[in-house]
């Protein structure tokens, strides 16, 4: 039995330890906004929140976040009803096309912002390597600026 | 993206009857089947529709197109919002199942046609949706004016209101939807609104179900939870054309939650498709156990006859095709006498390579067949094809097959065929449960209809003034049309070359020639299908024209599209192909990347226009290559002519992803095969660009044009690789000829 917290609650996984936290979360807790893409780490839509930084849930077998803390796109804002700043941020440029790969950008994003809250052009460059297929990149870079601007603002959730 | 018979648009002609009843949660549906008959087909299409207004003003808007990204569940609930004359921020919108009827001539359409490719959801349904908004606000005027005993031609509406204005009166259409249900329907169409009265249609407006995007509650096909549900996955042939010989299924078993395991058969060598290969399917508890335990089967391949196949042997083998004579597709004029008149031949060859679609959310189905029907939720452009596949999986008849169809995660053609959705009702017609099919990345990438790959050959005879005389084009290539039912092989050439597309009927004496390269790879409809290619044949060409004869790429360009007329154009976005709207667009691109300039060694300005599907685009792309063969780009500037943006946010991005897409291809991708495999498996060895290719100074420009809009979904693509060559080109003298650019620039 594998004891972590998942969006504040507590779960327990009972299979194999070795299993990807993604299928975790997807097939056994039904949070399916976390998504897969490849599995071998490349695109990042898989991207998740382990005790606060970023992880590609794919790449990360669940036996190794035992007691640890999972943030899923779903428990992303402060409430049901709320969005979080880099949310807000990409409704306001209407950043997704499909949208498949998004909660995997907004996850790598926040992560970004709570390392470097005020990132250029260059640290994103760096820093964000989540993969787009529908091409949203140009409308991704305005809305990472956005969200930072968004949190120095206030950083508090916005409705 | 291919020309299809369920794309022809509709040709209304008069709504039939008008149905209302109550929904469950006591709202009224205003529904507006339509019965037309297609002119001269003889064959009655019923096209429906529906609009419910809620109890507090509250409008939902069925939505009857796969949404891939393009924006269509957001476009057309705009187009039926603007003629009913309500308020945007009261929309919502329901997505609707795929709705067939089976009729004495076959099965016919209940909602309208529903399928996305070729860049028609918006336009094929133009006309519809407006008409279907504005009977249902004719409909509402009638129940008022009954109600008031006046005239119906004294009231008009205001957002959600029929209005009288003599009797200082308005209703608001939720009272009087019950009415209005039970007039009859107006022999008369009710008229349009003018473009210029629009207030919602050519706004900017935001994608309505963004918000369930960014905070992880929409429900793509990957993400459908049934009860009793089940996973599998399939292990594949990895030749081409390949069967199980035998399998050892007896680790896979002992896994703890695998199933069941047995064996998929593939269709026959040179048969069309039902589904990509043979296989063995393994079912189990979860989606990483059906992987476990697929990775644990010991499977003995007969490598099949393809066994030989590979991109070196197929290279070389286009090359001699060249060699020789093909078949002449087209041939105006006296091409022969115009290149030996000729005062200077120009000549290059291009090579293009297969790419995979790779939508970012693998292929997946839910299927559950039961005896008598079943259930398919899928993601798909096509839900019509995935009834017909789930037919043909099950021998169910077609109107005992329910099809819901959800938010697609990326759809550039793949999805327009269904071969998963086969796969999964095959598996749960052998299984009995409900089954959830999960593709893997590997998977995806290894079993595609790849765009297809060929070897180009552009010879131009020009005279003492420059002007190009003659012109062919002779390609060597892998047809799309390839093991599709009834194609004959002369046909072939038709999906890889468009016979109106420039520069045909501008340049008086042109040969199109065709030679077919049979070789066993799938292909299919990728994203502007045959326009990448040839985008990028022609535009780097003229590139090479302009240059070897001493003049300005700008002005070779401008003076071929010339003034704006209208040539005739017989494919899919015809009738017609206005030059002039490339010569506008490409002198707009020019002004504004501030084309001329003198630029330093490495740093160079690349130009480059295209008429895609009735659309028109052109984009100025400016790089600096370093002395090692870094490449930057630095600057983009995009611009479409879709005629009328009906939703100008989703062009814009449209054109944006369009151009990311033809750049990040145009980099990297290429899909090989090697002994009758495909050697690429996942997006290490398979690189889409990240944000970092692309620079902040992008622009994407909407150049309107008149009233009538074109599709948007293709027309950002082709030209953005060619113009980032040609970029390559005037920054480095360095011809890229050979598609990915990938280390050609390393010296
Ligand atoms: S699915 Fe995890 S990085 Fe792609
Ligand atoms: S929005 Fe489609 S993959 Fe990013």
């Amino acid at each position: 039995m594998i004891s972590f917290q998942v969006n504040s609650e507590n779960v327990a996984f009972d299979g194999d330890g070795s299993t990807p936290l993604l299928w975790v979360l997807r097939d056994h807790f039904n949070l399916t906004g976390t998504k897969f893409g490849c599995g071998i780490g490349q695109c990042g839509a898989c991207t998740v929140h382990i005790n606060g930084a970023a992880r590609r849930s794919c790449m990360t077998p669940v036996a190794a976040i035992k007691g640890r803390s999972v943030t899923t796109i779903e428990g992303l804002a402060a409430g049901n009803d709320e969005l979080h700043p880099v949310q807000a941020a990409w409704l306001e440029y209407d950043v997704p096309q499909c949208g498949y790969c998004q909660a995997g950008q907004i996850m790598a994003t926040v992560d970004l912002l709570q390392r470097i809250p005020k990132p250029t052009d260059a640290d994103i460059d760096k820093n964000i390597r989540n993969i787009c297929r529908c091409g949203t990149y140009a409308r991704i870079r305005k809305a990472i600026h956005k969200a930072a601007e968004l949190q120095a603002e206030g950083g508090s959730d916005v409705s | 993206m291919s020309v299809n018979a369920s794309f022809v648009p509709h040709s209304l002609t008069r709504r039939q009857f008008l149905v209302a009843g109550s929904t469950v949660s006591g709202a009224f549906v205003l529904g507006v089947p339509f019965s037309a008959a297609t002119a001269g087909a003889g064959d009655v299409r019923q096209l429906g529709f529906f609009i419910e207004i809620q109890t507090d003003g509250h409008v939902i808007i069925g939505t009857n197109q796969p949404e891939i990204g393009q924006g269509v569940r957001t476009a057309l609930p705009m187009l039926v919002a603007e003629e009913l004359d309500v308020d945007w921020d009261k929309v919502s919108i329901r997505p609707m199942p795929l709705g067939i009827v089976k009729t004495a001539d076959g099965y016919t359409w209940k909602y309208g046609g529903q399928g996305v490719g070729g860049s028609t959801g918006l336009t094929s349904n133009w006309d519809f949706m407006r008409e279907v908004g504005a009977t249902a606000r004719q409909q509402l005027i009638q129940a008022a004016a009954a109600r008031w005993g006046i005239s119906p031609g004294t009231c008009t509406t205001e957002p959600g209101y029929v209005v009288c204005t003599s009797l200082g009166e308005k209703l608001p259409y939720a009272d009087l939807v019950g009415d209005a249900a039970n007039l009859g329907v107006p022999e008369e169409s009710p008229p349009l609104k003018d473009v210029a009265d629009y207030r919602i249609v050519g706004k900017m407006h935001k994608t309505i179900d963004a918000r369930d995007i960014v905070t992880g509650k929409t429900k793509y096909g990957i993400d459908t939870r049934q009860p009793n549900m089940r996973f599998a996955v399939i292990a594949r042939s990895p030749y081409l054309n390949g069967t199980p010989k035998s399998f050892d299924a007896s680790v896979a078993r002992k896994i703890d939650g695998v199933l069941d395991v047995f064996e998929i058969k593939g269709p026959a060598p040179g048969e069309p498709y039902q589904i990509l290969a043979s296989g063995v399917a393994v079912v189990a508890t979860s989606t990483w156990t059906a992987i476990q335990g697929r990775d644990a089967l010991r499977i003995e391949w007969d490598k099949g006859p393809n066994a030989k196949d590979s991109s070196e042997k197929f290279w070389a083998e286009n090359a001699s095709m060249l060699e020789g004579s093909g078949q002449v597709g087209v041939d105006d004029g006296d091409f022969e006498a115009a290149m030996a008149g000729a005062d200077k031949i120009v000549e290059h060859q291009y090579a293009v390579p297969f790419v995979n679609h790779a939508p970012l959310e693998p292929q997946n189905c839910y299927a559950f067949v039961e005896k008598d029907r079943c259930h398919i939720i899928a993601p798909t452009q096509m839900p019509s094809g995935a009834s017909r596949s789930a037919a043909w999986a099950t021998g169910l008849e077609r109107e005992n097959i329910h099809v819901d169809f959800t938010r697609v995660g990326g759809g550039f053609g793949r999805r327009l065929t269904n071969d998963y959705v086969a796969e999964a009702a095959l598996i749960s017609k052998q299984t009995g449960w409900p089954i959830q099919l999960q593709w893997t990345r590997e998977d995806d990438v290894k079993n595609d209809f790849y765009r297809p790959a060929g070897l180009h050959e552009m010879r131009a005879g020009l005279n003492a003034n420059g002007e190009i005389a003659g012109w062919t084009q002779r390609l060597a290539s892998a047809s799309k049309y390839y093991r599709r039912p009834n194609m004959p092989d002369e046909n072939l050439w038709e999906a890889e070359l468009y016979a109106d597309d420039f520069p045909r009927n501008i340049v008086p004496n042109l040969r199109l020639e065709y030679f077919h390269n049979a070789i066993g790879i799938p292909r299919g409809s990728w994203r502007a299908p045959a326009h990448t290619a040839n985008a990028f044949v022609v535009q780097s060409f003229i590139d090479e024209i302009a240059h070897e004869t001493g003049q300005d790429p700008l002005q070779l360009r401008i003076d071929l599209y010339g003034e704006e007329r209208e040539l005739e154009y017989g494919g899919h976005g015809g009738p017609t192909f206005n030059p002039g709207r490339l010569t506008r667009l490409i002198k707009f691109v020019a002004e504004r990347i501030d084309y001329g300039r003198t630029l330093p060694k490495g740093r160079g300005i690349g130009l480059a226009s295209h008429f895609t599907f009735g659309g028109y685009a052109a984009h100025a792309i400016e790089v600096v290559v370093g002395n090692n063969g870094d490449l930057s780009i630095e600057r983009i500037i995009a611009a479409i002519d879709c005629g009328y943006a009906v939703h100008p946010n989703a062009v814009e991005a449209q054109l944006q992803g369009g151009t990311i897409d033809g750049i990040s291809t145009a980099l990297g991708l290429e899909i090989t095969v090697e002994d009758g495999q495909i050697q690429q498996s996942n997006f290490h060895d398979y690189p889409l660009a990240r944000i970092a290719t692309f620079p902040n100074r992008f622009e994407a420009h909407i150049l309107p044009y008149d009233e009538n809009p074109t599709g948007v979904g293709e027309m950002g693509i082709p030209s953005a690789a060619p113009a980032l060559t040609n970029a390559i080109f005037a920054a480095t003298g360095k011809r890229i000829r050979r598609l990915p650019i990938k280390d050609q620039l390393r010296v």
